[in-house]
């Protein structure tokens, strides 16, 4: 039977560590709602998302309460919108107009974030795709909580290097367009390689067309209880370290498995995947950086930061896979900047830059994420950060993705507000050479040699 | 059977058992395992109860619970046993 010892670890990893379900993120495949007409089209996607998750916020809560855990957002991921437009949108208006039902169907239900605006242009773009991608400034301005995402590359088909370019332009309108929040639209919009059908967490979310109608997907996390745990080991050899990863992470990972199942079972809806990740907030005590900081280094960023990261992430997988039957999605540590405190003081001390950043992203599951550059940066050289991201992902078989905020108006040093759980961020500098003839070109670059596996 | 955990932790005092315990009885909730230590002057319990039969729905045994434990000085947690058998059994 249960013992007080038990008890208490559990409900202090509760109470002192922050442990906490991230998200529980329902799925719903929008391909049923497509229609001629784009009014007709928006009607069926309201009526659709307000009915599968009408229960969605209250079954949250009853779980969250019943297991005494907090379960921080409740949120949507829907079907890549440029597909279920491509029947009716013929100006980038109407997908403007698509992005404004989902934001009201959204608040209607009462979720915080919904994902799924997005595009798979991994080869090549439709005319579809492409008057979604022109949308993308004007949607993340005129919406509250409507997240966008667009996968430009995988390792099967390269990298579509006309939607890079494009992005770059995106990324710099959507930053003037909400200059008046720090250029907090582009904490909204995410560029994927090899971006995952089941991710729950946003704002990269989105309901793959590989997935059923409906599906509830579940993301943990609790960096801060690594940390904790790891407190106790100190100056221990990498073996007690390791292990001690594992063992934290099975015991966080059984946790979302309970509310997933339970989440599920109530809404009966089919359950998809636990995502492991690791996802820090600007909370004091619940950053990545701090595990990273515990393990030996004086700063994140210091030599020693990419091996201890490709530890984290994974002993974090290692433990976490026995503790799900399905587990999917990103699964592996968050190195955003803005919203992990240790991270900022980073970078504020000067340990961080971004082609650290950039390192660090070959190894844990991420990528360039929530980092502020200056607002004056040139979009061919926002396409060539994205180009690198892309290409590490590409490469490598794993999932990449870019999420920068060029802050209009901001320079070197100063600090962007983005508020909330997405925290504030220092400026940080950008490579000054400039790449523009290589942007230029256009097409695509294949797909590398080691995707041919057939 | 499902099976109910309650813990209450804080500054010892007289009565905090028999309090909760009073609270319990008065509600069909019946309790299988008490066990209860004292360490440098805080309490510290933990409580294995079936409320199958409760006559008040969950959230608010919970919810009273609660302010039962602020009335006493201490705080009151209810939760399902299915989190500690997840995270601590395979």
């Amino acid at each position: 039977m249960i013992n007080l010892f038990e008890v208490q670890e559990t409900n202090k990893m509760i109470e002192e560590s922050n442990l906490d379900v991230r998200t529980i993120t329902l799925g719903i495949s929008l391909l049923d709602c497509c229609d001629g007409d784009v009014d007709r089209l928006c009607e069926n996607i309201y009526n659709k998302i307000t009915t599968a998750a009408k229960d969605l916020v209250k079954t949250g809560e009853a779980i969250s309460l019943e297991y005494g855990i907090p379960i921080v957002n409740k949120r949507i991921s829907v079907t890549p919108v440029s597909l279920v437009g491509g029947s009716c949108c013929k100006t980038p208006q109407d997908y403007v107009k698509i992005g404004k039902t989902l934001d009201a169907a959204a608040k209607t239900v009462g979720v915080n974030f919904l994902g799924g605006f997005s595009a798979l242009v991994s080869k090549g773009m439709t005319k579809s795709d492409r008057l979604l991608i022109e949308a993308i400034p004007e949607t993340l301005a005129s919406t509250e909580r409507v997240c966008s995402s667009v996968n430009v590359g995988s390792t099967k088909t390269g990298i579509d290097m006309d939607a890079v370019k494009l992005l770059g332009e995106k990324i710099l309108e959507t930053a003037e367009l909400t200059k008046d929040i720090d250029s907090g639209g582009c904490a909204k919009l995410v560029v994927f390689c090899n971006a995952p059908d089941d991710n729950p967490f946003m704002a990269g979310a989105f309901h793959g067309v590989t997935e059923g109608d409906t599906v509830i997907n579940v993301g943990v996390s609790g960096p801060g209880v690594v940390k904790r745990a790891l407190e106790e080991v100190r100056g221990r050899d990498f073996e007690t370290l390791c292990e001690t990863i594992k063992r934290t992470a099975f015991k966080v990972t059984r946790v979302g498995q309970l509310v997933a199942a339970a989440a599920a079972k109530r809404m009966n809806v089919p359950f998809g995947i636990v995502d492991l990740s690791l996802a820090p907030t600007p909370a004091i005590g619940d950053s990545v950086a701090e595990i990273l900081e515990e393990m030996g280094l004086e700063r994140v960023g210091a030599p020693g930061t990419t091996a201890a990261l490709a530890l984290l992430n994974d002993q974090v997988k290692k433990g976490g896979v026995m503790a799900s039957s399905y587990v999917g999605g990103l699964s592996g540590a968050f190195i955003p900047v803005s919203e992990d405190q240790g991270m900022i003081d980073a970078v504020n001390a000067g340990a961080l830059t971004l082609e650290k950043l950039e390192a660090m992203t070959c190894v844990c599951s991420v990528g360039l994420d929530m980092i502020a550059i200056p607002g004056n940066t040139k979009a061919s050289t926002i396409s060539g950060i994205i180009a690198d991201e892309m290409a590490i992902g590409m490469i490598n078989q794993k999932t990449t993705a870019v999420r920068l905020i060029p802050v209009w108006g901001k320079g070197i040093g100063e600090v962007a507000e983005f508020g909330g759980l997405l925290g504030y961020a220092p400026v940080m500098p950008v490579n000054s050479f400039g790449c523009d003839a290589f942007i230029q070109r256009g097409g695509r670059i294949p797909a590398p040699i080691h995707s041919f596996k057939n | 059977m499902k099976k109910t955990i309650i813990t209450v932790i804080g500054k010892d005092t007289v009565g905090i058992i028999a309090k909760v315990c009073t609270y319990l009885a008065d509600h069909q909730v019946n309790v299988l395992d008490i066990s209860q230590t004292i360490v440098q002057g805080f309490f510290n319990m933990m409580m294995i109860v079936d409320a199958n039969h409760a006559d008040k729905p969950f959230e608010v045994l919970s919810a009273e619970l609660t302010q039962l434990g602020q009335q006493i000085g201490v705080s009151i947690k209810m939760q399902h046993e299915d989190i500690f058998n997840s995270m601590h059994r395979i």
